[in-house]
């Protein structure tokens, strides 16, 4: 147990000097990932309040071929705006980011109008500017409500029901809740905890096998009167320290960036001061032994510091692969999933922030899978520190 | 005091050590001599329980190193060819982690800490990051990290190599006083001088096997050469016809 503690805290002090370590483990987390998902979350509900304020401003070509268009334009909010375009200076405007878009009335709009025919209307987009395509959305819909309203009255005229064209009605129920709609954006959060709880281990569990072995200090290390075990229990238990602080930090500094962040503009709101925050590091730190052990065991295996990173770095893949496919396709937690690791964390932290209630069956079954597959990579991991090959 | 007997080692279809047997007493320094790849680092290895032979014994103080490596740690003090320190720890607190893993504790341990920074004045460098040491700085801090326990049996693996003549001539003294003090110190080299200056049993290894070994005086008999080098190299030559 001595012997445990002393590599313990050699570990822990030895990496605390190292400014690599400091910076992958701490900044990524602490700084960047929060930084990042603020930026992104800031900005897409930032952009959602200016579009739904803002009156859409439309250039019209050739509005004097068409004044009960423009009136309905008008009456509807447009802000028309003439201009003197032909379609091909119209189309080279819209391109260049000059005009975000470009309504063009023809000349014959007007003929083709009165004879009953298809009247000609060019509305010039750019559907991979995705800044305009709101603008773009409300002017074609504003366009296609004033030829629906069109044909009621043409059918009208003739003595005929106008829902003769509408032979279904469909009507959208919105039900997401403001939590609920913030799953998405949440979503990213707990992809981003699993990503510095394992970047806050990486070097610590790299340093266990290939960096002493490197450093020609793994080979004085094992003559000592320590078991192979103890010395490796002890690495790994800095390592998961290392994960567990960096998961901590990562999910304080989520709790004060949130609390900047403009959720209620979106219709969103998040449930997350210190109680659920200290809920989620409790069911997400289940998964520290797991990283720590699959990284130290991967680490073992690699002849170099430099091949251990690269190898190092596809692992990190795996824990978070069905996260992502959980937060793409919209997952909801079942007890299966829950033997699934990372997957269950994920669901379970979502719950949480979502204000749901939690079955206890799910964190049992999350938790026990979870640190039954850690005891079994950290089995393995011991294992492999008594093997001769582990000096290289 | 060191007794091995037999030792075969294979790595994969590499056949490291064929038959190596020899003792080193205390009292003594006893140089192992070989060219590189002969077997030296191999043996040194099984030595230290860091890996196992397929056949024969090694003993150290009657103890077995496949079967009781922990005991023989105890009383084993080891410094490998490359000095393995960590570059974050102060010269201090490489030496006191070794001695916390050895189970010495507060008074004893600082006082150990102490004679030995002394001894090899490192007062200067001791509480500098492991980082920016020099060589000679690296053997040094290296050396009183395998001596913090005071082992009966100390191994050397190719202590001198890359080292300049102030270090060279420490370390030699060094060496002497460990054996005047009653220790057994047991060295590798492939530099013929070197162990000619230091060594009072000398065991030569080629091939994977001990093809000659005693004091300077024996080995010369024994293969009839007029010096100690020339006896090396037909030692060695004797042994690459078997």
């Amino acid at each position: 147990m001595g012997a445990l503690w002393t590599v313990f805290r050699k570990e822990v002090l030895e990496n605390l000097r190292d400014r690599r370590v400091i910076v992958s483990a701490f900044f990524f987390g602490v700084l960047l990932a929060p930084v990042i998902f603020g930026l992104t979350t800031t900005m897409v509900s930032k952009r959602a309040v200016a579009n739904q304020d803002k009156p859409l401003n439309l250039p019209i070509a050739g509005a004097s071929n068409a004044p009960n268009l423009v009136q309905f334009l008008r009456e509807n909010g447009v802000k028309v705006e003439d201009v003197e375009l032909t379609s091909d200076q119209a189309m080279s405007a819209v391109r260049s980011g000059r005009q975000d878009l470009v309504l063009i009335i023809g000349e014959d709009y007007g003929k083709a109008l009165q004879a009953g025919e298809s009247a000609p209307l060019s509305l010039v987009v750019d559907t991979s500017n995705s800044n305009t395509a709101p603008s773009a959305d409300r002017a074609r819909q504003l366009l296609s409500a004033y030829g629906h309203q069109l044909a009621m009255l043409r059918l009208m005229v003739r003595g005929i029901s106008p829902t003769v064209i509408e032979p279904v009605g469909v009507q959208t129920l919105d039900v997401a809740t403001p939590a609920g709609r913030s799953l998405l954006i949440l979503g990213m959060m707990t992809y981003f905890c699993f990503m510095s709880m394992l970047v806050g281990g990486f070097y610590l569990a790299i340093d266990t096998t290939a960096g002493e072995r490197e450093r020609g200090s793994l080979e004085p290390l094992l003559t000592l009167p320590v078991s192979r075990s103890q010395l490796i229990i002890g690495k790994m238990l800095a390592t998961s320290a290392f994960m567990s602080v960096s998961l901590l930090l990562t999910l304080a500094t989520f709790g004060v960036v949130l609390t900047f962040i403009p959720l209620e503009a979106l219709g969103m709101s998040a449930n997350f001061g210190p109680r659920v925050i200290l809920a989620i590091f409790a069911i997400m730190v289940t998964f520290v032994p797991m990283g720590a052990g699959l990284m130290t065991v991967v680490a073992s295996f690699t002849r170099s510091n430099r091949e251990a990173q690269s190898w190092l770095s596809v692992v990190m893949m795996f824990p978070i692969a069905p996260i992502m496919f959980a937060v793409v396709t919209g997952t909801k937690p079942s007890a299966g999933l829950m033997a699934v690791p990372s997957l269950s964390q994920h669901l379970i932290a979502t719950s949480l922030m979502r204000g749901d209630s939690i079955p206890a069956l799910h964190i049992l079954i999350c938790a026990g899978t979870t640190l039954a597959l850690g005891a079994l990579l950290v089995g393995a991991a011991i294992k492999l520190y008594q093997r001769e090959a582990i000096l290289g | 005091m060191i007794r091995v007997d037999g030792l075969k080692k294979r790595f994969g279809a590499v056949q490291a050590l064929h038959d190596v047997s020899f003792a080193a007493d205390d009292g003594k320094i006893t140089g192992l001599l070989g060219h590189n790849g002969a077997g030296k680092s191999t043996t040194l290895r099984i030595l230290s329980t860091v890996i196992r032979a397929n056949e024969g014994r090694a003993l150290i103080d009657g103890h077995d190193c496949a079967t009781e490596p922990l005991q023989v740690r105890r009383s084993l003090g080891v410094l490998p060819h490359a000095s393995g320190l960590y570059a974050h720890l102060s010269g201090r607190e490489n030496i006191r982690y070794y001695g916390e893993l050895h189970g010495l504790r507060g008074a004893e341990l600082n006082r150990s800490i102490d004679q030995l920074i002394d001894r090899l004045s490192l007062g200067g460098v001791a509480e500098r990051r492991a980082k920016g040491y020099s060589q000679g700085e690296r053997l040094k801090v290296g050396l009183a990290r395998a001596l913090i326990h005071r082992p009966q049996t100390i191994i050397l693996d190719e202590p001198t190599n890359g080292l300049d003549v102030n270090a060279v001539r420490m370390l030699r003294e060094l060496i002497r006083e460990l054996r005047d003090s009653g220790r057994c110190v047991l060295f590798s080299s492939h530099v013929m001088q070197e162990v000619a200056a230091l060594c009072d049993d000398i065991v030569i290894i080629s091939h994977g096997r001990v093809v000659v070994r005693g004091t300077p005086a024996e080995i010369l008999k024994a293969t009839g050469a007029p010096d100690l080098e020339e006896a090396f190299v037909r030692a060695a030559e004797q042994g690459e016809g078997t």
